[in-house]
């Protein structure tokens, strides 16, 4: 889990990755290597103040440049609004989010469609599951041109969709995309919010957590694909423990 | 060199060599009395920057000079009881407040309301950054906060400016810095047209051991500022804005605005907590309305009496800035610590890590004087306290009004009420849409009640739930209330029913209340109509405060708040803290599932006079309000807080404006659950269904726990009557009142939830 | 001191929420005629020496590396004359 100043639902994308059964190592926006993680959260909140474009500066910290290297070598990276607007900042993901088209923040449960459940971050729901989670952002409308968005469309990369009526004037009613290889994933409502429903609207959300130690397991045995992360992982041990994300 | 250093400072050396130089007493709110004052405390005429810091402190917002002798009482009338979970009382900038396990509370409210006006999104943004770090302040990490608002008239033009900067700006403000907005309220009526009341509450939390206060202590000790660099922000602001009621004419005298950085205060947030773990810090102070004038001498009167300051050390925004203004200067998002000079280095690396700048301006003396130096010339030499605690006191002339009487006559029961079926179903839907009881989430959707994953209960609930402890599930609950047209008719008993109706809330939310944080916003104190208000608001409040044993740790007081010499409704808002052992025992506002028994618990009388029903169907404020029992208040407590321990309820609201009708329609489309409901037959319908009587609650009581539930109240000997089922659920559930009418849940949310957006979208 | 002004402007087509939000404050205040508000952003950027070739190219690297996001935004660069 990436902290950069100004972050905010870092502890709660902990929560989560705890409540998933893994480890959550906390990474330093100054830091210059991932520790060894298996996985990087990109948590929600408003890094440097997001007074240039939201996540504008965050993509030049020192880690987001180990973060790009390893997602392109494979990692699964979810960036979660805030996190969203970094890995659109990075180019990692097509597209941009700017302000909603109504110009306030909305915080709100928001009901969503998972369009896409084969990424690393979403094969434990099925393709057309409904889930609600929390909505809450003040620049979450995605926008990007025709072409990108009918090559989204065509090749399956759209994650998730809100249902019912138009929280922040989203393009396509997008609420989630991802790679062509499914190992990194942005999306604007907050998974992490929806893990316990004493504190939040039901544990919806849980199954982005469940999905990753899955994948992860599901690829470990053979080497992946890409560049390895620098240090490596480190051994499986079962699905659930010594796992380690970073958040 | 600056224009500043080119021109005559006015040391204190110049001050006794010219005497006779005429300065600006007036334009900064002194009075002639407060001048010759000074100079008798001084022994001379004060210097340009002594009258700075003196003209702000003594003003009506930092010295409290009308209410003071008022607000003793809260101090005064403190009973073994109160004190028993009380660990800092009113003074410091927080009280603190013991909750078990190790863990205390601190919480406050405080006004921001002159700069909300001027400025709708910088002042709300502002007011909730100033209450942030006050709580910081006392070595607690803030964990959640509320706003209550007041606004003029819905459809009023300037509504329409005010409210959605107010609104953009406490949420832009608190989402920035990750605290959850867990409750508020969001209050229309004319006489705040021209005068918004923006109240901000903070809660924090911390372990026992980590309280720090407020004190410069130990001689040699350094002094540092650390934060935002200090700016022309908001220079006057305090004195000017606060002491007189302003006008929007005279842009002359309007002083130019404090502008917030939530990201530095987020950081700032982050570096405290860091200094304050490892224990490097030994006093400590946010900068706040008077800025370096009041935490210098509030910290050295507080310790050992003594300070040296070296001003010119103060980081600039603006190199012109003179130390006069240097002084004033309310740039936010600062901190002044007080650090052994062993410490220091560790300080201000951690201050580097947070890229917090961090400054030494000065120390520790034991000369009982506050010296203040500029590039070594002494601009001021005088007794801290002078400046801080001992400044004005006055006791205003207050009486009755004249009109009280004539008010107190004209009740309510002369108006004309829905006496069919279909008039009392008109009712319920004209008052459903009401600017104070609509659905207010156009406001509360633009703040973030999830981040931290603590909360447990937020709006539109009775009252805010955290989560303090995971594995424990201890919690707090908080709410803050107040009817301004019940203080109109009595501000004793409206005082009273404020504190009441917060209590209540917390109690039906399943907490245990345990203290109290006022907000006392009132006209003119120089108005001797005002300042009986303010007498009577106050001496009911600690009255009911003693009656039900917990003290006030803390508030605020806010005069001034009038358009030309209409004062606005007196609006004593109270927040009450309560304890919760186990957070999953809290109780929602909302039926959850068919089939749960909805019981009345409580009195109803016929008590319309200062209802929202008689102000949205007839205008009309007349009469006396409900009647305060705080001794069925407390009983009901008890009742509601054992039946949630217990497993006895699913859901508990209660019933206070529009009285038991918008309390049933709230459970409902709280999860769109409908209810099948009958009248008490001793009751008129119309009163039944709108009176507002107080010490009441609708439960939901599960089937399987009727009887429990039942015997639990007759052994009490609480009023309690069955008084109907829920039924139905989704799009098809209605509310149905036998033998009056029936209204779909669809028909009522509509109505409920058009008001906001069709007054401020676009 | 020399400066060099900066200009970012959201691309032709992208939603502008708060330009838009200007243009219909417009009319409420009687003042018509005018059929699009863009709002955009101004960066003015004070230089130690004398702006050269070599500076304003890095200045265009830095605007539309950090100062613009080249999907949704479009920039131009300008000295201003002292």
């Amino acid at each position: 889990m990436v902290t950069f100043p100004g972050s905010l639902d870092d502890g709660d994308a902990r929560r989560a990755v705890g409540l998933a059964g893994a480890e959550a190592v906390a990474l330093w926006h100054g830091d210059h290597d991932l520790r060894g993680v298996d996985a990087v959260i990109l948590p929600g909140g408003f890094s440097y103040g997001d007074y240039l474009r939201s996540g504008a500066i965050a993509r030049f910290a020192p880690v987001m440049a180990e973060v790009v290297a390893a997602a392109r070598g494979g990692m699964p990276v979810l960036g979660i609004c805030n996190g969203f607007q970094v890995l659109c900042e990075s180019h990692l993901l097509p597209g941009a989010l700017i302000r909603n088209h109504h110009r306030k923040f909305v915080c709100r449960d928001q009901r969503l469609k998972i369009e896409n459940a084969s990424t690393s971050w979403t094969h434990d729901y099925v393709t057309g599951e409904e889930v609600t989670l929390v909505l809450k952002n003040g620049e979450g409308a995605y926008v990007a041109d025709l072409a990108t968005l009918d090559r989204l469309e065509g090749e399956g990369l759209v994650v998730a969709r809100y249902l019912g009526d138009d929280p922040n004037g989203s393009m396509r009613a997008i609420a989630g995309i991802t790679t062509e290889r499914g190992n990194v994933v942005g999306l604007m409502p907050h998974p992490e919010h929806a893990v316990d429903s004493l504190c939040g609207p039901g544990t919806g959300g849980l199954p982005f957590f469940t999905s990753v130690l899955q994948s992860l397991a599901a690829s470990a045995p053979a080497a992946s694909a890409g560049t390895p992360p620098p240090q490596g992982p480190p051994p499986l041990q079962g699905h659930s423990s010594g796992r380690e994300l970073v958040l | 060199m600056t224009e500043t250093q080119t021109r005559q400072l006015d040391t204190v050396a110049h001050a006794q060599e010219h005497p006779d130089v005429a300065q600006p007493w007036a334009e900064l709110g002194l009075k002639s009395d407060e001048e010759a004052h000074l100079r008798e405390i001084l022994g001379r005429r004060p210097t340009s920057s002594e009258l700075a810091m003196y003209s702000v402190m003594w003003s009506e917002h930092c010295s409290y000079k009308s209410s003071k002798v008022h607000l003793r009482r809260f101090g005064e009338q403190v009973t073994d009881a109160m004190r028993k979970h009380l660990m800092v009382g009113i003074g410091e900038n927080a009280g603190v407040v013991d909750i078990g396990q190790g863990y205390a509370v601190t919480f406050k409210v405080e006004s921001h309301n002159h700069p909300s006006y001027i400025e709708p999104y910088q002042g709300a943004a502002t007011g909730v950054g100033g209450i942030v770090r006050d709580i910081l302040s006392m070595g607690a990490r803030p964990v959640a906060v509320m706003d209550a608002l007041r606004f003029g008239p819905l459809e009023a033009p300037d509504t329409q400016r005010v409210l959605p900067g107010v609104v953009a700006g406490v949420g832009g403000y608190g989402n920035c810095l990750g605290l959850p907005n867990i409750g508020g309220e969001t209050v229309f009526d004319p006489s705040y047209a021209g005068n918004p009341l923006v109240n901000a509450l903070c809660v924090g939390v911390m372990r026992h051991e980590d309280i720090h206060l407020a004190n410069a202590s130990g001689t040699g000790n350094q002094i540092i500022l650390y934060g935002a660099t200090t700016g022309g922000d908001g220079i006057g602001g305090v004195s000017i804005l606060a002491s007189e009621a302003f006008d929007t004419q005279g842009s002359a005298r309007r002083p130019s605005v404090q502008v917030g950085d939530p990201f530095m205060e987020k950081l700032l947030i982050e570096c405290t907590l860091e200094v304050f773990a490892e224990h490097l810090v030994a006093g400590i102070q946010d900068l706040g309305g008077a800025g370096l004038s009041c935490a210098t001498s509030e910290l050295a009167s507080a310790g050992d009496g003594g300070m040296h300051v070296w001003l010119d050390r103060v980081p600039l925004r603006d190199e012109s800035l003179a130390p006069e203004e240097i002084l004033m200067s309310e740039s936010q998002e600062r901190m002044m610590a007080v650090v052994e000079p062993a410490h220091v280095s560790r300080f201000l690396e951690i201050c580097a890590k947070w890229d917090v700048d961090a400054t030494v301006i000065g120390e520790v003396t034991d000369t009982g004087r506050l010296v203040i130096e500029w590039y070594g010339d002494t601009v001021v030499d005088v007794p801290p306290r002078t400046v801080a605690s001992e400044g004005p006191v006055y006791e205003r002339p207050f009486a009755r009004p004249i009109w009280q009487d004539s008010l107190q006559a004209g009740d309510a029961s002369t108006l004309p009420r829905p006496t069919t079926g279909e008039g009392l179903r008109a009712t319920v839907l004209q008052l459903v849409a009401s600017p104070n009881l609509c659905d207010k989430s156009w406001i509360t959707n633009q703040y973030d009640r999830y981040v931290q994953g603590n909360t447990v209960l937020a709006q539109p609930e009775d009252a805010g739930i955290l989560r303090v402890d995971e594995q424990s599930g201890l919690g707090i609950a908080v709410s803050t209330d107040c009817n301004g047209r019940f203080a109109k008719l009595d501000p004793f008993t409206g005082a009273q029913l404020a504190l009441a109706e917060s209590y209540r809330n917390v109690a039906t939310a399943g907490a245990r209340p345990l203290a109290v944080t006022d907000c006392l916003n009132f006209g003119s104190p120089e108005d001797p109509d005002v300042m009986w208000q303010f007498a009577e608001a106050t001496r009911g409040l600690s009255q009911g405060c003693e009656a039900l044993g917990i003290p006030v740790t803390g508030g605020n007081v806010s005069f001034y708040n009038q358009t030309g010499a209409e004062p606005i409704l007196p609006t004593p808002v109270v927040g009450v803290l309560g304890v919760i052992d186990d957070v999953t025992r809290r109780t929602p506002i909302g039926f959850t599932t068919e089939g749960q028994q909805i019981y009345l618990l409580g009195t109803t009388r016929d008590e319309l006079s200062g209802s929202e029903w008689a102000h949205v169907a007839h205008g009309h404020l007349g009469g006396l309000p409900p009647v305060v029992d705080l001794e069925m208040e407390a009983q009901l407590a008890d009742l509601l807080i054992n039946a949630s321990r217990d497993g006895l309820i699913d859901a508990a609201h209660d019933l206070a404006d529009g009285g038991l009708a918008q309390a049933l329609v709230e459970s409902c489309l709280r999860y769109d659950v409908g209810a099948r409901v009958w009248l008490p037959d001793e009751l008129d319908p119309f009163v039944a269904l709108f009176s507002e009587s107080t010490a009441r609650v609708i439960v939901a009581v599960p089937r399987s726990e009727e009887v429990r539930f039942t015997d639990m109240c007759a052994a009490r000997r609480f009023p309690h009557v069955r008084m109907g089922v829920t039924d139905g659920r989704g799009d098809d559930a209605v509310l149905e009142v036998q033998e009056c009418f029936s209204v779909s849940l669809a028909e009522l949310r509509a109505a409920w939830s058009a008001t906001l957006p069709t007054a401020f979208d676009d | 001191m020399p400066r060099v002004i900066v200009e970012v402007m959201p691309k032709p087509g992208i939603l502008d929420p708060q330009g838009k939000a200007v243009l219909g404050a417009m009319p409420r205040l009687g003042f018509g005629g005018v059929v699009d508000v863009r709002q955009g952003k101004r960066f003015e950027l004070e230089l130690a020496e004398e702006v050269t070739e070599d500076q304003l190219a890095q200045v265009r690297q830095v605007a539309e590396a950090l100062l613009s996001n080249p999907v949704i935004e479009d920039y131009t660069v300008r000295v201003e004359a002292s």
